[in-house]
């Protein structure tokens, strides 16, 4: 339809631009948060109405049905979504999001006139490929339908120079012939790009993979904004390359990890990087619910670390039970929070501001690292990589240099674990077989319960 | 179609909001952030619905709709799980801010 003229439309692609700007603004700090996502909902509502409005299309009947269907999908599988699966559904997202911008650029290809423009169609089909494959591997991982450790074979690094240089030169006819075969060849070669690039990434580095991927994603938006002449697009997209970029930075950072690190690590290593997953036969000390109560209940200091486990088993409000029980008592708790705790940061300090724990009992990893030592207890509760001593004293443990919660300074450490099993990064923890290291085995949701009416009980 | 050096000084600076729109970010919003940055990107619906209106063969239609699909996929998705997630945070915000309760 051509309801409103050019300029209009441009005026509101303009303001759909300002709406993303202040959205991003908006979700940078924790009051505006909710505000600048819907102010980002807004934005790209004028933007899609306006599209409708200005451009003369065909088919409308079809493109308003499969929107339709496409909302019906998407819509109430992000609103039902259990909080664990949250970071591979972000990645699922951002895949077909990448998966999209490669097509609309490989059907503008035909009408594309300058080699600027097939250039920028080269770049969408590349990226956009690497965005949707590598998504779709990082998906795999998190849902734990493929192993999560990193995957290495050998020849992968000559696969991956291969690949790049077969790419190049797919690039190089596609920008300069502007031929569709060679397109699809660069889209597949993009696709395996995705693959070899988020193979021997790590369990615990996936999320940090999954917001380098969306930055990706939205450099093919920006492209294929390049390829459509289409200002929008081009500057919401390069607004999410820019922020994603820093943003990884910063998760990274969090981690202690480097963002070349953790795509080239396992290709420089060349070999398995992870640590053995067999389960070792060595002896723990574990103990009954019991135990752990009147370790709990003659404290002075309990420190406790919710970790992904905590989250799976849906046991946060037994855990904010527990401790408003022993603070009944005048025991000092408090809440150690790894910025990576869980799948994604942030996750543990929803899960318990879910359970009504009071945010100034949720301390950060700097600010609680030096309680340890005067604490009586550390309670670890389904969390194992975040405390895990490999990544101060093992140089070659794939989590080696993260920054790690100190619980081994605490007088002693309890444990509730569902198995001997290594966490996500399939590294073993020392720290089970320390003399001053109690173990629950189980549920912790179950534990949890036990514990906490062993408590009551005394 | 707007000539290239406006479409370039369109990207590098859009590069710059980008870089200090998110410069101050505490480690507790990463992921609200990432997942509301990704909504944003499905803003690609616009570019699936141009390339789906001009399609003249039955094939070409199709990938342009299935372009269209996707894209509203991360779109409407997008901004609904990360509107999710930040509704977890919200029940933390009151006892932040010390307020007594005085309303239920």
């Amino acid at each position: 339809m051509n309801l409103i003229p050019a300029e209009w439309a441009a005026v509101l692609y303009l303001v759909a631009a300002v709406c993303f700007i202040l959205a991003l603004r908006g979700l940078s700090s924790p009051k505006g948060a909710r505000r600048g996502n819907l102010t980002g909902a807004a934005g790209a509502l004028i933007a899609v109405v306006t599209v409708f409005l200005s451009a003369k299309l065909d088919n409308l009947p079809w493109i308003i049905g499969v929107l339709i269907v496409g909302s019906l999908i998407a819509a109430p599988v992000a609103r039902r979504v259990k909080m664990t699966q949250m970071p591979q559904l972000v990645a699922l997202f951002n895949g077909v999001g990448g998966g999209a911008a490669a097509i609309v650029s490989l059907l503008e290809l035909s009408r594309v006139h300058s080699p600027y423009t097939a250039l920028a169609v080269a770049f969408t089909l590349l990226v956009g490929g690497t965005s949707f494959s590598g998504s779709a591997i990082t998906f795999l991982k998190l849902q734990e339908l493929m192993p999560t450790r990193p995957l290495t074979f050998p020849g992968q690094r000559f696969l991956m120079s291969l690949v790049v240089l077969a790419s190049i030169a797919a690039g190089t006819y596609v920008t300069i012939e502007r031929l569709f075969v060679a397109a699809l060849v660069l889209l597949a070669l993009g696709l395996v790009v995705g693959v070899l690039l988020v193979l021997p990434v790590g369990g615990a580095d996936v999320p940090i993979v999954i917001s380098l991927l969306n930055a990706f994603t939205g450099l093919a938006v920006a492209a294929s904004g390049l390829v459509l002449g289409n200002t929008l697009l081009l500057v919401a997209g390069t607004l999410v390359g820019a922020s994603g970029t820093i943003l990884t930075r910063a998760m990274a950072t969090a981690m202690g990890r480097s963002v070349s690190g953790i795509i080239f690590g396992a290709f420089r290593k060349g070999g398995s990087t992870a640590g053995s997953t067999a389960i070792s036969d060595r002896p723990v000390k574990s103990g009954t619910a019991e135990d752990v109560a009147i370790l709990l209940n003659y404290a002075q200091k309990v420190i406790i670390v919710p970790g992904y486990g905590l989250a799976v088993a849906q046991a946060q409000h037994t855990l904010a039970e527990l401790a408003e029980t022993l603070e009944a008592r005048g025991i000092e708790v408090l809440f150690a929070i790894h910025p990576v705790a869980g799948r994604m940061p942030g996750h543990m300090n929803v899960l318990l501001a879910e359970a009504n724990v009071p945010y100034e009992k949720l301390k950060e990893m700097d600010e609680v690292n030096p309680e340890f030592k005067s604490a009586d207890v550390a309670l670890v509760v389904g969390a194992n990589d975040v405390v895990n001593p490999a990544a101060k004293t093992s140089p070659g443990s794939p989590i080696y240099g993260m920054p790690i919660l100190a619980v081994e300074d605490a007088r002693q450490v309890v444990f509730l674990k569902r198995s001997m099993r290594p966490g996500f990064a399939g590294i073993e923890n020392e720290l089970l077989y320390e003399p001053q290291t109690t173990l629950l085995f189980g549920d912790a949701k179950d534990s949890l319960s036990k514990v906490l009416a062993a408590v009551k009980g005394m | 179609m707007m000539d290239p050096i406006t479409l370039l000084t369109l990207f590098v600076l859009a590069v710059f909001v980008g870089f200090e729109v998110v410069s101050k970010v505490s480690s507790t919003l990463h992921t609200p952030l990432m997942s509301g940055a990704n909504a944003i990107h499905g803003i690609i619906l616009v570019g699936a619905i141009i390339v789906a209106g001009e399609a003249h063969t039955p094939l070409i239609l199709a990938a342009g709709l299935f372009a269209v699909l996707l894209a509203t996929v991360n779109l409407v998705g997008g901004f609904v799980v990360t509107d999710r997630m930040l509704e977890m945070f919200g029940g933390r915000r009151a006892p932040a801010a010390k307020k007594p309760e005085n309303e239920e």
